[in-house]
């Protein structure tokens, strides 16, 4: 019998390491008597204190026990269940001071997150990470336990909880503006990837047909990916300027949606020509023998072999593009092609903190969310494959 | 003779001396933006020098790239490691979804964090560089075969030896390939940082576009393509020097 209780898991007590310090060194909150002030620190020990609060920190005290157990499904479920309730928790608890506060200060006084915060919070997204892997879940559970995550923060938004907070008051200031700025970014990534598809795929095509055309496109997409979105913005609007003072009746110029959409295309061109080729490229020349065998037409071979074959890879390059796009849509508000970009930039050229985060979490979130799409739709698609071959 | 033409059908060569000619020289192009854009008061950005922008520029980029490859290498190697395997997967994983995250709101996002300034956007820079790195420092890593990792044990070498001897050099393209990936996006999100209060080349294209002087804009932009354009083909030649020992390799 030793009285040494060894380290289980050291992953989890790094985490908890990170999220100790955080709590003693780190401002949780920064309240400021304006939005453009920079606030004063409000630390854990304090936000934790005022009533009943600190209950909220229950599950990080968990998180901090898990190390020291001993390893099994149920541990893994606790560190998982444990996690996803601190992350949960943190909000309410930031939420639930804000309230706080408010009720003392101000109109205009702002509570927004604290760098302490940001770190516990991660810590605590960390270890779901962490224990959802060691727990060996399937995509299905993964899927479940992010929607669980997202459902108990996303309902804490939704229920007002967190209405004073500084990035809310920023939100109930834009609301009009915000909702038009996620639709103009959902459509700036989709009006470039109509042209992507119709250029790129028939690209991509051609170049695993003809090793020629291969040569002299793939360089070209090549040197445009390697070029800094802001500079292509910079580039195009010297030629798009020009032809606008060319046809004043196009509607084109050097500023606005239209060069933003053109230049997304130039970088979407890429991945989804690269993985179109690369996609066919990786079908099987005894399929399509067999296929010609059987007397399919070249019109059947592609449609009903060459393409669903491929389809895993493309949809890869699809995301690749997607998630890519979501960005470089954001950089495109300097442009003046509105969307999200547009609110992160005026936030920070008007220095206010909160709309940048209200311009930036979306933007993140929204790449989050296609990845994560695409990732399942490529899945499926493998499996289907994987079952007709079977 | 064969020197000249050797340097005009250099890719690296060319963009060096395009990129010097555009950063030293672009004082002397004045007369030739005042001519296209006629109705400009200041067709020339002289707020700041070229050459400083650059070098600043390069100072954030090539900084942030640098601690990325030694914090991001350290870590690729340690969690292939016996001792650090059990932060493999976690290191994977953040490695993989923090690559979704676009690199422009990482920059953002980082503001409120940790304020304005070259300062914060190095740190910014530098946690993106080494999605990257990681990700193919462990991948190469990896790549190494096991015969090839027995025979070195069998011939009496230790983990170090092992490690620098046959490990890294055969994982070297694909650590390279992710450094590479890095360097690129660094140079691009820099441009971007002037936003937050870095001085780089894109100070002028955001003052331009802010001011509606399409000059400005233009005198950064070829810049920082040119600039990209020297980064990749310096890459490309890094790479063939690397992989021109190998059997097999063209």
């Amino acid at each position: 019998m030793t009285r040494v209780r060894p380290i289980h898991n050291r992953v989890a007590l790094l985490l908890a390491a990170m999220t100790v310090a955080a709590a003693l060194a780190l401002p949780f909150l920064a309240f400021a008597p304006n939005r453009l002030l920079s606030g004063k620190a409000v630390a854990l020990s304090t936000v934790a204190g005022a009533g009943w609060s600190g209950a909220a920190l229950l599950p990080v005290a968990l998180l901090l026990a898990v190390p020291f157990l001993r390893p099994g499904r149920v541990v893994n479920a606790l560190y998982v269940g444990g996690g996803v309730l601190a992350a949960a928790g943190l909000v309410w608890l930031a939420g639930q001071h804000a309230v706080l506060l408010a009720a003392t200060a101000s109109p205009a006084a702002r509570t927004s997150f604290g760098a302490g915060f940001w770190v516990m919070e991660a810590a605590a997204l960390l270890a779901v990470l962490d224990g959802v892997r060691r727990l060996g879940l399937g995509p299905a559970g993964r899927v479940a336990v992010g929607a669980l995550v997202a459902a108990l923060i996303g309902g804490q938004f939704a229920a007002g909880h967190l209405d004073q907070l500084s990035i809310m008051k920023e939100y109930a200031n834009q609301r009009d503006v915000f909702a038009g700025a996620v639709l103009r970014h959902a459509a700036l990534v989709a009006a470039a990837l109509v042209p992507t598809l119709l250029i790129g795929v028939p690209l991509g095509i051609a170049a695993q047909r003809s090793a020629a055309v291969g040569r002299l496109v793939f360089p070209v997409l090549n040197v445009v990916q390697t070029i800094p979105s802001i500079a292509l913005f910079g580039l195009l609007l010297a030629p798009l300027s020009a032809l606008a003072a060319a046809f004043p009746g196009l509607g084109i110029g050097g500023v606005g949606p239209v060069p933003a959409v053109i230049a997304l295309t130039l970088y979407s061109l890429l991945p989804i020509a690269r993985n179109t080729a690369a996609g066919l490229a990786g079908v099987p020349e005894p399929v399509r023998e067999a296929a010609r065998g059987i007397g399919m037409t070249p019109r059947q071979i592609f449609w009903r072999v060459e393409a669903p074959l491929a389809l895993p890879v493309f949809l890869a390059g699809l995301r690749i593009t997607l998630v890519q796009a979501v960005g470089l849509a954001a950089v495109a508000a300097l442009i003046g092609a509105g969307g999200l970009g547009a609110i992160m930039f005026q936030g920070l050229f008007a220095n206010a903190l909160d709309l940048v985060l209200l311009g930036a979490v979306p933007v993140i979130l929204l790449a989050v969310t296609a990845d994560a799409a695409l990732k399942l739709a490529s899945a499926l698609a493998l499996s289907r494959l994987g079952r007709t071959a079977a | 003779m064969s020197r000249l033409r050797s340097l005009l059908t250099d890719r690296l060569a060319l963009g060096l001396l395009v990129l010097a000619a555009l950063v030293l020289g672009m004082p002397a192009l004045k007369p030739l933006f005042a001519a296209f854009f006629p109705a400009l008061d200041r067709p020339l950005y002289e707020a700041d020098g070229f050459l400083a922008l650059t070098l600043d520029h390069l100072a954030l980029a090539g900084g942030a790239s640098l601690i990325a490859v030694l914090l991001g290498g350290a870590a690729g190697i340690a969690v292939t490691r016996p001792f650090g395997r059990e932060f493999r997967g976690i290191l994977d994983a953040v490695a993989a979804m923090g690559q979704t995250f676009p690199p422009v709101a990482v920059l953002a996002v980082s503001v409120p964090v940790l304020g304005f300034g070259p300062a914060p956007a190095l740190i910014a820079l530098t946690l993106y560089g080494l999605l990257p790195i990681v990700e193919n420092t462990v991948a190469g890593l990896e790549s190494v075969p096991e015969p090839v990792r027995e025979a070195a044990r069998g011939m009496g070498m230790g983990p170090g030896a092992r490690l620098w001897r046959v490990e890294l050099p055969l994982a070297a393209p694909v650590i390279l390939a992710g450094v590479r990936t890095a360097a690129v996006v660094n140079l691009g999100t820099a441009a971007i940082a002037s936003t937050v209060g870095a001085k780089t080349l894109g100070l002028p294209i955001i003052v331009g576009l802010n001011g509606s002087n399409p000059a400005y804009v233009i005198q950064g932009a070829v810049i920082v393509a040119a600039l990209a354009v020297v980064l990749d083909a310096g890459f490309d030649r890094l790479a063939a020097r690397l992989t021109r020992w190998r059997p097999g390799a063209a």
